[in-house]
């Protein structure tokens, strides 16, 4: 714990860390080792995957939407739905179809965000896990309808929904059919919280833009993974327009946190009980004994 | 319909001689008292909202205001809100739905104010709780773009019944010259952007994401606020008319139905 907070001092904002595009891409298994970009040593990959993808000084590695689930699910009782859905680039905008193409072949996901029923520490649950790896996990229609039809059925079978958002925001190749999905997921959000239903949102690194100004912000607990940066407006742009040098640890999930945005940081070695003990806190008695 | 290019409508929704969300209140509505803050952290200039009448009737009323000149600009943080604003606008509409006072929207933004005190404050939280509470408002709302409808800083005030639009108002998910910079890195090519982006009023119309544009040859002129003021008070009408289980689930089919994807069927 005290190397985790020693992280925590040492958290930074985007741009003090050099920006997203300096962060280690997880995408080549054969790499051996990868360079912590906190504390500068170099980890063996199986070491780091053994470790929840983050390093000994507290650092956390961002995580691709698979990985995500074999870490939060209990084994082998993740069904995936909604896997049909599917883009149909909407208002034809220029090089977009062949962008889809090439993401689909690199990241060999088809769309920015995997939905399902899991169970968490026993208890069943529907989850969505958004995709770095897929356009940044940008939200276009099928990543708003797949989101939107997660909570519909969490309503309809009275489930908690656990998501974790990782996001640049709306998908701007969608045009307006993408800033719309901010308030379609938002309906599904209201409707299956007016049902008394339980909504736990985890933001993990980075949560941007349109994302964050929908259902990110919208979980009766929002956790927040340390370190992430989260946030509407981007870092960069703010410095832009304001000309001011962004205070330190600006949008990261700690500045969240002290300005009351986040309910408590969660670091993933005791990330999974805070879930399930969350989620336990929700059910009724009776689930408990299963 | 004119036929200017998407940029040029861009030019012309961004035109600082359109009229503003003032203009509208004053020539729409009578009897406007203003009413002012959050109750949480101040009052924020971008946003203009209170109560009127439409037609004789209590309506509520909240408007993204530009100003008309460069001091009004500086005192309404130049339309674009801070979360405080969409806090005020929240506690407006939740003033409306206790007193059953129908709600009418006046877009007009580039988008939600981008700095340092806003992410402090929580612009992205501010925006999402509008998005969730107007979904289940339980009166009838309209809202309509009178000039650049930017982005999240807009879709705050859009979740409504019936959105319209001005024949040369723009609706985008990002600015043009925001995204041709992405894109190409060149926010010269925001022109290309801006057609690309398929976010003029008519396009927005013909991709049934609103429910009509507003012509604008007599723009300003007393006619013009005149017809406006009768489709506004028909339209009302109309949703009135619903029962209210009716209104709400029509609301969330409104937007439920938006997407343009497909399932495979395996």
């Amino acid at each position: 714990m005290a190397t985790f907070l020693k992280f925590l001092f040492h958290s930074r904002n985007e741009l003090e860390t050099g920006g997203r595009s300096s962060l280690p891409v997880q995408e080549d298994a054969s790499e051996p080792e990868k360079v912590c970009p906190n504390c500068h040593l170099s980890i063996p990959l199986s070491r780091l995957w053994a470790n929840d993808n983050t390093c000994t000084c507290g650092f956390h590695f961002r995580m691709s939407a698979l990985q995500r689930i074999a870490f939060i699910a209990d084994e082998d009782t993740f069904s995936e739905m909604f896997s049909d859905v599917s883009t149909r680039d909407p208002i034809q905008f220029p090089g977009y179809q062949k962008k889809l193409e090439m993401t689909r072949i690199s990241s060999k996901e088809d769309e920015a965000v995997i939905c399902g029923t899991v169970r968490i520490g026993g208890v069943e649950c529907c989850i969505f896990v958004m995709e770095q790896y897929f356009m940044m996990g940008s939200m276009g229609t099928a990543v708003g309808e797949r989101i939107t039809r997660t909570f519909e059925y969490a309503s309809e079978h009275k489930l908690p929904v656990v998501g974790f958002t990782v996001s640049g925001g709306a998908r701007m190749q969608e045009g307006l059919f993408s800033l719309m999905q901010m308030a379609k997921t938002s309906g599904a959000v209201k409707r299956h919280s007016d049902l008394g239903l339980f909504y736990l949102v985890v933001l993990t690194d980075p949560t941007t833009g349109g994302v964050t100004a929908s259902f990110a912000m919208e979980g009766d607990v929002i956790l927040a993974e340390p370190g992430a940066t989260v946030g509407f407006a981007g870092a960069r742009v703010i410095e832009q327009t304001t000309r001011k040098t962004l205070p330190r640890g600006f949008q990261t999930a700690e500045f969240l946190l002290d300005h009351g945005f986040v309910d408590a940081i969660a670091p993933r070695n005791i990330q999974k009980n805070m879930i399930a003990e969350l989620l336990k806190l929700h059910t009724t008695g009776e689930e408990d004994e299963q | 319909m004119s036929s200017n290019t998407a940029y040029e409508k861009v030019k012309i929704a961004r035109s600082n001689k359109r009229p503003t969300a003032v203009d509208y209140i004053d020539h729409l509505l009578t009897d406007f008292i203003e009413l002012h803050g959050d109750r949480r952290f101040s009052d924020d200039g971008a946003i203009v909202g209170g109560i009127a009448r439409l037609n004789g009737r209590p309506i509520t009323v909240v408007g993204i205001e530009k100003g008309r000149n460069t001091k009004e600009r500086m005192q309404h943080s130049f339309g674009s809100p801070n979360p405080e604003g969409y806090r005020k606008a929240l506690r407006l509409m939740k003033q409306a739905e206790k007193f059953h006072r129908p709600l009418l929207c006046l877009v007009d933004t580039s988008g939600a104010y981008c700095g340092i005190g806003a992410e402090e404050r929580g612009q992205g939280q501010a925006i999402a709780e509008n998005l969730m509470e107007m979904m289940t408002l339980k009166v009838p709302v309209i809202s309509i773009v009178i000039g650049e409808g930017g982005s999240g800083g807009a879709l705050a005030l859009c979740v409504a019944d019936r959105v319209w639009m001005l024949e040369n108002a723009i609706y985008s998910v990002i600015s043009p010259e925001g995204c041709a910079s992405i894109l190409w890195k060149d926010s010269a090519k925001a022109a290309e952007a801006a057609e690309n982006l398929k976010l003029t009023a008519q396009d927005s119309l013909s991709n049934g994401l609103i429910e009509k544009v507003i012509p604008e040859e007599t723009l300003g002129e007393e006619t013009f606020y005149e017809s406006l003021k009768n489709q506004l008070i028909s339209e009302y009408e109309i949703l009135a008319g619903l029962e209210l289980p009716d209104l709400l689930e029509q609301r969330y089919q409104r937007f439920r139905r938006i997407g343009c994807f497909e399932t495979i069927d395996e």
